[in-house]
């Protein structure tokens, strides 16, 4: 076991255990405003202290994690269960129409920041957590089909694969049965990072208002709320923002921690 | 080089059909007529009707794909529904914002990245080596728009050295312009530069450990020169792509920055246009920003294969 991934799932784990808390139990009920208690520092009854409606900070904190980790994870989601299976179809029809056709229409999505999807599904449907995690989603499906691609097409080289079509396999059942848990590791590793620009991207949607929508707390939606008051409550923008980072950053370690331990060889630059 | 380009440029070209094709699509299905909108819902038909006409909207659906195409071609962007004035216009005043943001804060990340980059890997392993990574892996979990507001809270609020929002224009001169986009600028670049000099410092140790780098060692340049004659020029390959993937990810969180310094931009154009369903300036915005993303890739895949002629033959 490394330092770093150590470091990482603790980090990534509190958060995930301050949501599934969040569902039974909170300090505060996260909605309850209290105006007398309105822009409390930190410490005293209310730990992290008040919002501008005398809302706990910490309850929305926990609440807030939920919205987060739902959002990346089921973007996420749909990045792998889509991407994936482009990227080994892709890679088993090497050099043909199909895969150019798959490359091409990832090439084409990338052209399309999360940020200018969320915005073009905000002016159809208007604005809700929803269309973050299928703004997010879109973006992660080339990440995956381009990894899973990379990897498999060095794979089809392999005299293990030779084999396994001598014995007869179709290259559906290749890509399934030998391709797949070979590239497994590498796609976990990915998904970490995915997760946790996913954090992010959702914290960033949720700021402009293209994310969850009042009543759901949300990080990014704390933040923008703190934003006129941060010189007389800073503490309101302080703590969602480190809630974010220490996210984000467990992620990360967790990321690198994961990929010297799946694999010591695999040095794939972390960007 | 030049069966290259044509490929590259023909493939660009697809790229942009498509994409306009897409995002028209989108936009076509967005419910809600723009002229019961703007007329609001007592108008009575006959008036609808000739709105409709006045703006074109009563054509077919491919009839009016392509004279949006054809007008953005000509640089006729249409004319908004909510201020009447020509998007081109709208467009072009918000530019002078946004573009000169992503690229001041594309410089700033370069120049952050860069030697932060060369330092690390020149010092592999070791305290300078280690600070520099811990540094970037901060950076990179650092959200920008929070990045922002810290940098208001403690150089607007506190010092009060730049203003906390808006622009002046570029009018008052260029310094004045630049001191108001410093701190977005800077908000911008930072988590860009923590991923850049990541990239600068694993593209500098692989290409460290090449043959050619040891023959130019063995022919007695010192470790420096080698670095600096062969070794720079080979790392930046990789470096070259993540810098043409940034700039879409600076067009696109300049709109969130935008949000945070209250500049009038892209961005606060594309948001006021959505909350005031002004759809032919969404389209016409969001078709510019993926635009610029394609023909940044583009570029990018023709200063390869400048860099590095190996690439014509293989695509």
């Amino acid at each position: 076991m490394n330092r770093n991934l150590i470091i990482g799932a603790a980090l990534t784990g509190f958060f995930i255990l301050a949501a599934l808390v969040s569902f039974v139990w909170t300090p505060f009920d996260h909605t309850a405003m209290d105006i007398p208690n309105k822009l409390k520092g930190i410490g005293g009854d209310h730990l992290l202290g008040t919002d501008h409606f005398g809302r706990d900070i910490l309850s929305m904190i926990m609440v807030g994690a939920r919205t987060s980790i739902a959002v990346a994870l089921v973007a996420v989601g749909i990045g792998m269960g889509l991407g994936i299976p482009l990227g080994l179809w892709a890679a088993a029809r090497r050099g043909s129409l199909v895969d150019e056709l798959i490359m091409r229409g990832n090439d084409l999505i990338f052209a399309f920041p999360s940020l200018v999807i969320a915005i073009l599904i905000t002016a159809i449907f208007g604005a809700s957590a929803i269309n973050a995690i299928i703004a997010i989603g879109i973006f992660n499906i080339p990440v995956f089909a381009r990894i899973t691609r990379g990897a498999a097409l060095s794979l089809w080289e392999r005299e293990f694969i030779l084999a396994a079509r001598v014995a007869g396999k179709s290259a559906t059942r290749i890509s399934v049965e030998h391709i797949l848990p070979n590239v497994t590791n590498l796609l976990i590793v990915q998904s970490t990072i995915q997760f946790s620009l996913g954090i992010l991207a959702e914290a960033g949607l949720s700021y402009v208002g293209l994310g969850a929508q009042p009543p759901t707390p949300s990080w990014g939606r704390m933040l923008a709320d703190a934003q006129t008051l941060v010189s007389i409550a800073p503490h309101m923008a302080l703590i969602p923002g480190f809630a974010i980072i220490l996210t984000v950053l467990g992620l990360n370690l967790m990321g690198d921690g994961l990929r010297d331990y799946l694999d010591p060889r695999l040095r794939v630059a972390r960007v | 080089m030049l069966r290259y380009t044509i490929k590259r440029l023909l493939s660009l070209c697809i790229s942009l059909a498509v994409a306009s094709l897409v995002i028209f699509s989108v936009i076509e299905i967005a419910p809600g007529d723009p002229a019961s909108f703007m007329l609001g819902m007592n108008a009575q038909p006959e008036t609808l009707a000739a709105l409709r006409t006045e703006l074109g909207l009563d054509a077919s659906k491919p009839e009016r794909y392509l004279s949006w195409v054809g007008g953005l071609l000509t640089g006729d962007f249409g004319t908004s529904y909510t201020y009447r004035t020509p998007v081109a216009d709208m467009i072009a005043a918000r530019m002078w914002v946004s573009l000169p943001l992503a690229l001041y804060a594309l410089a700033l990340s370069t120049l952050i990245a860069f030697p932060a980059g060369i330092y690390a890997a020149s010092r592999r392993g070791r305290a300078g080596d280690l600070g520099v990574m811990g540094a970037t892996q901060l950076g990179v979990a650092v959200p920008n728009f929070w990045f922002a507001m810290m940098l208001v809270l403690i150089f607007s609020i506190n010092l009060r050295w730049f203003a906390a929002g808006g622009f002046v224009g570029w009018d008052k001169g260029l310094l004045a312009g630049l001191h108001a986009l410093t701190l977005p600028a800077i908000a911008l670049a930072l988590p860009q530069a923590a991923i850049l000099a990541r990239v600068m410092r694993s593209s500098l140790l692989d290409v460290l450990g090449e043959d050619y780098m040891r023959t130019a060692r063995a022919k007695g340049l010192t470790e420096r020169q080698a670095l600096w004659r062969h070794g720079l020029r080979n790392a930046l390959i990789p470096v070259l792509t993540i810098i043409g993937l940034q700039f879409s990810f600076l067009l696109a969180g300049s709109i969130i920055i935008e949000q945070v310094f209250y500049l009038p931009g892209l961005g606060r154009l594309v948001f006021q246009s959505i909350s005031a369903r002004d759809l032919i300036v969404v389209e016409s915005v969001v078709m510019l920003l993926v635009f610029s993303v394609i023909l940044v890739n583009f570029l990018v895949d023709l200063a390869y294969a400048a860099v590095d002629p190996r690439l014509r033959s293989r695509t």
